[in-house]
């Protein structure tokens, strides 16, 4: 008996009110290949990320490689030992990066030098026969491949323990043999390295040391494959698992029997004729053909990205060929025609059907939208209802339904106009072997009873043994088609698996090394690897600049975030340097002159003449003035009395009207202010004229100074005030969305389960934005003094400096909110909330904080941007100097070492 | 077109939207709550400005004037020196200093015509107009009242009777609230149709959809109904129960009529909404986007500041810009009570941009959907 690489006791797992684990005790051996069976959602992800420390244990306890994972520097000290692949293809690598820079970046996590990562990826790369595709996005890798790489990532550090989740489901058959073939080389030069693996693959548990079989949270059964197999008198594990679940699960007679086909096979429904389909130069799909005959079940077996989706696609008419021609009872396929849509029903990959619809209403809307008859529609609802056995949740929302009666759903939908054809694509991917024999037997009575012709793609052998007939598919291209009886033979092979294998092996041999071909390749432990162990603790710079080079690379291939960083900020400086414009100018205005005098015409040339106003042709009614007003055309009107001049001479009281349209309040009250200081200034120069000098007793002089901008233009007071609001809100949003899309797409598991600290994460990804926000800073202030030609008087390397200071604490800012925000969405909306409130209302753009109080006062003090604000205007408009920039600099320099530690002090380290 | 495909299609859309607490609290928030705050908040009129006073005189006037600055147009005045003057303005913590020379109340009485001086930070362009305004007005008012204690006045007999029409008062919230109605739709029926085709295409289901028996246009159109109708509910309530009955602000023409225009403003930008989501494909980068669109629409269309004051050449691009035109329209039929002979340009001009932003939107939507 060895030890125990790790093990839990009394834990347990809760999502909100679903418990994942419920009071689960288990010790996994050492130097073992552990398998973890059991279908999807009965705990088997949860526990894995428990062991790898990924996630808070809420109740238990777990220890792994001889400690508690509660005691984060046992963590610490175990996760360069560790490796964890998370489950779904390539979940924990980046898409936009190649294979290479995703290998590099895990190497460089985990401390080793450049030559030391280069001769890693080297000799990984060439154990699993990848050094063709170096150079290749990862997004751009067939499943098998992806899941390879995250292997490579994993083992780059060599572990002593490897976590591995679900690393084949989606993958070909030949891709998961040689992936476990790896596995077994690296275990041999390596004997000490733990595995535990889940997978829902129950073929390929057999070839595992010790299994694990888990169901709704619950350790079912532990021990060898034999020891299962003898346990429960089953002949394969798939049987075994089945009566190792409790009475009320196991549902009926498990056998799924298929009735031989009746119908003749000369009654053609699907037929391919060179089917071919290419994007760009690359070839989906390469010169396929087959007949389906009436009633068939025709199986389609082939890797992720092989060609089946597409295949599929083009005998539905979603894709029109590149070549070739795809019939459905002898039509064409057409796109455009609807008709053969009605006798076609299809699943897709995806569980497609819609979650904010009860099970019901997406029966009813699929019904309506195939053109039932609306009296027709709920005896027909009610007959899929029962006949699919769905009576117990049809209000429920699909969302809350197991997976298994999820897929049983979908293909009700897909059934509820009598389609002649069931296109079914991956029908039972994750799906638990029970709800998968009760589909199977659905689909059995479909084709046998009522003659639908199923065309359905599958990774599991047993289903593929179901067929009639399958087609084996690889890179685009139909290798063979046959009865699962006549491959086999025709291989000479005892399993339908081993026939495929030798198919796919036989299709790709010419092109790709055997990878088998180099097992001394396989990374051996290097003597290094006790030292490098050592070395992953404090901080490192080279972790920190990982993660910089990380960020720079995704955001150099996402072509809205680039543009936003680059030139987001240009865009929204003309916008509003050239928008809010406070200079109210051009006013249009017309004139009722009823006098007709010298004095009256005087008195509206002096209107007419400023440079405020443009007149309009003169008024002649009050009518025209309503009419006038009403349509926009005038700003303000003039009304002047009859007898306006001899009244004047006469001293008697009179009056000017005047009207102004007040839609617009603030332009309105500029508009006020001009026509009353005109109206002032006229009567003080008239009164002059009349009276004298003695009219100015009591008259004083009002001397106003503008001040830092003498010709008050409002670009002048505008452009120093945007430069502070948007070095605030870009950047502070790019940040807040590097995290939650890390968090949204999954890759935030390396944070967690690498060496990386928090503030190594952090200021690694905080680098590129400074470096962004500075170009930013460069080229709003080209913009500045060129397009807006604002004049700057300051010292130029003392607002430099401080720009840095304030993009370093916006930056940071934008981390602060992302710690509290999952969603990417989310997290932007509140960036821009966040930090633009505190900006635009405390920050003195308007109100100076001296006059603020309370709160308000407190935030404007504190906050970064009313130091910027201030050494903007002072640098722009006031000739600061480095003298007087050092006071704003301190007080925002401050800031950063207290938001940056917030936002650690706030990040997670592990899911919750 | 299959009408009941397209009905049936935009009834789901709804039921979806029902289930989405996220874009209901937006939907309400928007139509409520961000219309009475942002009505509320009116940066363009003077409160609280800061200003101190440097007062050399030390009269009886002086004092006056002095005693003349309160709350909430003004802070409480800072008396200062001309020395300490200068380095409060260079710090940003006064945009007024009020300067009042030796003598001034005995060079006013003898008719000396004395200079008082007023420095504005013109830095703070939104405060240094009003704000120089109301300070020549106290000041004035304080030294004629001051003064008329002394001798009679000599002035002309000439009355400016200055009446502001559609807003008698100058309420700044009646501008603010209409504003934010109009805010709430674009930003509404842009987000709301671009949302909901980037969630069929997150969950898989715009595929399924095209292997059943509808179009891409039956798609389209079943979106623009249904979202659409949501943004003009929403605006029909904001507009009768928050701005006319809860704010007291009154509407002069025909809600109608505006109701009419806002059809076809919806019309226009749910097809840009779709077009803007196809562009995006993913909800992040569709917020992004739309962060770059929603601000210029917002900002240059003339809803915040008068199309006049703007450059030439951006009134002329922004006459293919929906918001422009209905802008023009609501702001003429809301507060001018304009009719249709007055505004069908501004229909006439929508409803082509509408019917171009379909197109467009149709065209790329049929390529998303390869």
């Amino acid at each position: 008996m060895t030890g125990s690489v790790a093990g839990v006791s009394g834990l347990t797992l809760r999502y909100g009110k679903v418990t994942a684990l419920d009071n689960v005790t288990l010790e996994i051996p050492e130097g073992r290949m552990v398998g973890l069976i059991g279908p999807d959602g009965v705990g088997k992800s949860s526990l894995l990320s428990l062991l790898a420390g990924a996630r808070v244990i809420q109740q238990g306890k777990v220890e792994v490689l001889g400690g508690d994972m509660r005691d984060v520097a046992h963590r610490n000290r175990v996760c360069p030992r560790t490796a964890y692949m998370p489950q779904g293809l390539g979940k924990n690598l980046y898409p936009t990066l190649s294979v290479e820079e995703n290998l590099d970046f895990f190497g460089s996590l985990f401390g080793h030098d450049m030559a030391e990562r280069e001769r890693r990826i080297t000799d990984l790369l060439a154990a699993t026969g990848m050094t063709p595709f170096r150079s290749r996005p990862a997004s751009k890798l067939s499943g098998g491949m992806k899941q390879k790489l995250g292997l490579c990532c994993a083992l780059i550090h060599d572990p002593d323990f490897l976590i591995l989740d679900e690393p084949t489901t989606g993958v070909d058959p030949l891709s998961r043999r040689q992936f476990w073939d790896l596995i077994d080389r690296i275990r041999a030069t390596r004997p000490g390295m733990s595995v535990i693996t889940a997978t829902a693959y129950m073929e390929e548990a057999a070839r595992f040391d010790w299994l694990v079989a888990m169901n709704a949270g619950r350790v079912l059964a532990t021990g060898t494959t034999s020891d299962l197999l003898s346990r429960t008198g089953a002949d394969t594990l798939d049987a075994a698992f089945i009566a190792l679940l409790p009475e009320e699960d196991r549902g009926e007679d498990s056998a799924v029997v298929i009735p031989p086909r009746t119908t003749d096979d000369s009654d053609i429904a699907i037929e391919a004729e060179g089917l071919t389909q290419r994007f760009g130069d690359f070839v989906a799909v390469d010169n396929v053909s087959f007949r389906i005959p009436r009633g068939e079940i025709f199986g389609f077996l082939g890797s992720n990205g092989c060609g089946k989706t597409t295949t599929m696609k083009m005998l539905t008419g979603l894709l029109e060929p590149s070549e070739g021609r795809a019939k459905l009872f002898g039509h064409e396929v057409d796109a455009s025609d609807l008709s053969v849509r009605r006798r076609v029903g299809f699943m897709s990959q995806a569980f497609s059907l819609y979650s904010e619809l009860t099970v019901r209403q997406n029966l009813d809307l699929h019904a309506r939208l195939f053109d039932m008859a609306a009296e027709k529609i709920p005896a027909r609802v009610d007959e899929m209802i029962a006949r699919f056995d769905l009576g117990d949740v049809t209000d429920s929302l699909p969302e809350a339904l197991p997976l298994g009666i999820r897929q049983r759903l979908s293909l009700a939908v897909a059934m509820i106009h009598a389609p002649e054809i069931l296109i079914l694509d991956e029908p039972t991917s994750g799906v638990d072997p029970v709800a998968r024999n009760g589909f199977w037997r659905i689909l059995a009575e479909l084709s046998r009873k009522d003659g639908v012709t199923i065309f359905v793609s599958t990774h599991f052998m047993n289903e593929a043994e179901w067929c009639d007939r399958i087609s084996l598919m690889h890179a685009g291209k139909v290798l063979v088609s046959d009865t699962a009886e006549g491959i086999t033979k025709a291989k000479g092979c005892a399993t339908l698996e081993d026939a495929f294998i030798a198919y796919l092996e036989e299709a790709i041999g010419e092109t790709a090394p055997a990878p088998a071909a180099a097992p001394e390749a396989a990374p051996e432990a290097p003597a290094a690897g006790v030292t490098h162990h050592a070395q992953q603790s404090g901080f490192s710079l080279r972790r920190l600049l990982s993660y910089s080079q990380l960020e720079s690379l995704q955001l150099q291939r996402d072509p809205i975030r680039l543009t936003m960083a680059l030139v987001g900020s240009l865009l929204l400086m003309i916008v509003v340097g050239l928008g809010i414009n406070m200079d109210v100018e051009d006013l249009t205005f017309a004139a009722l002159d009823r006098d007709q005098t010298t004095t009256s015409r005087n008195y509206i040339a002096d209107i007419a003449g400023s440079r405020y106003f443009i007149e309009q042709p003169a008024l002649t009614s009050y009518d025209e003035i309503d009419a006038r007003m009403r349509s926009g055309e005038l700003a303000l009107a003039i009304e002047i009395p009859p007898g306006f001049a001899a009244d004047i001479a006469a001293g008697r009281d009179v009056q000017v009207g005047a009207w102004f349209d007040g839609a617009n309040p603030s332009r309105a009250n500029t508009v006020q202010g001009y026509v009353q200081g005109m109206h002032a200034d006229w009567i003080t120069r008239q009164a002059r004229q009349l009276y004298g000098d003695k009219a100015s007793g009591g008259s004083f002089e009002l001397v106003t100074r503008y001040r830092y901008n003498p010709d008050v233009r409002s670009l002048n007071a505008m452009v120093p005030a945007i430069i502070p609001l948007l070095l605030l809100m870009i950047p502070a949003i790019l940040t807040t969305l590097s995290v939650a899309r890390e968090r949204e797409l999954g890759s935030i598991i390396n944070f967690y389960v690498t060496p990386v600290t928090r503030l190594e994460f952090l200021l690694g990804k905080q680098l590129p934005y400074i470096a962004l926000a500075m170009l930013n800073f460069f080229l709003m202030m080209a913009m500045a003094v060129t397009f807006f030609a604002v004049p700057f008087n300051g010292s130029f390397l003392g607002f430099t400096l401080s720009a840095l200071i304030y993009v370093t604490a916006t930056t940071a800012l934008g981390f602060l909110v992302s710690v509290f925000i999952a969603s990417q969405v989310a997290a932007l909306f509140a960036t821009a909330m966040l930090t633009m409130i505190p900006a635009v209302s405390y920050s003195g753009l308007i109100y100076p904080v001296s006059s603020l109080s309370g709160f308000g006062r407190v935030l404007g003090e504190i906050y970064p941007s009313t130091w910027f604000i201030t050494a903007a205007r002072g640098a722009f408009s006031k000739a600061f100097g480095m003298a007087e920039l050092a006071g704003p600099m301190l007080a925002m320099g401050i800031a950063i070492p207290v938001i940056i530690g917030l936002a650690a002090a706030f990040l997670e380290k592990q899911a919750k | 077109m299959n009408l009941r495909n397209t009905f049936n299609l935009g009834v789901k859309e709804l039921r979806g939207l029902w289930r989405d607490p996220v874009m209901l609290v937006l939907i309400v928030y928007s139509f409520s709550l961000s219309i009475w705050t942002s009505a509320n908040v009116s940066p363009e009129a003077l409160t609280n400005a800061a200003i101190s006073i440097v007062d050399e005189d030390q009269s009886h006037l002086s004092a006056r004037i002095t005693s003349a600055f309160y709350p909430p147009y003004f802070v409480e005045p800072q008396m200062t020196t001309t020395a300490e003057m200068d380095r409060r303005m260079d710090q940003g913590l006064d945009t007024f200093a009020l300067n009042i020379p030796p003598d001034f109340a005995r060079d006013v009485l003898a008719g000396k015509n004395p200079a008082i001086q007023l420095n504005i930070d013109a830095t703070r362009m939104s405060q240094a107009f009003t704000g120089g305004g109301y300070i020549q007005q106290i000041v004035s008012s304080e030294v004629s009242e001051y003064v008329a204690g002394y001798r009679a006045e000599t002035a002309l007999p000439v009355d400016l009777a200055l009446r502001a029409r559609y807003n008698p008062s100058l309420d700044p919230k009646w501008f603010g609230a209409i504003s934010a109605v109009i805010r709430s739709i674009t930003m509404l029926s842009l987000v709301l149709t671009g949302a909901a085709l980037i969630r069929e295409k997150e969950h898989g289901t715009v595929e399924h959809l095209l292997v059943m028996p509808v179009t891409p246009t039956e798609i389209m159109f079943s979106k623009i109904w249904s979202m659409g109708l949501v943004v003009l509910l929403g605006s029909i309530f904001s507009l009768s129960v928050v701005v006319q009955a809860l704010m007291a602000v009154p509407v002069q023409g025909s809600v109608v009529l505006f109701l009419a225009g806002a059809v076809l403003m919806v019309f226009a930008m749910t097809g840009l909404g779709i077009f803007l989501a196809t562009i995006a494909g993913s909800m992040p980068q569709f917020a992004l986007l739309l962060m770059m669109a929603l601000l210029p629409l917002q900002v240059l269309s003339g809803a915040m500041t008068p199309r006049e004051s703007m450059p030439e050449i951006i009134q002329t691009i922004m006459l293919a810009a929906p918001n422009t035109h209905f802008i023009i329209l609501s702001q003429g039929i809301l507060f001018r009570g304009a009719g249709l002979d007055v505004v069908w340009p501004q229909f006439a001009a929508l409803a082509a941009i509408g019917v171009a932003l379909f197109w467009l939107a149709l065209i790329r939507f049929k390529k998303f959907l390869r």
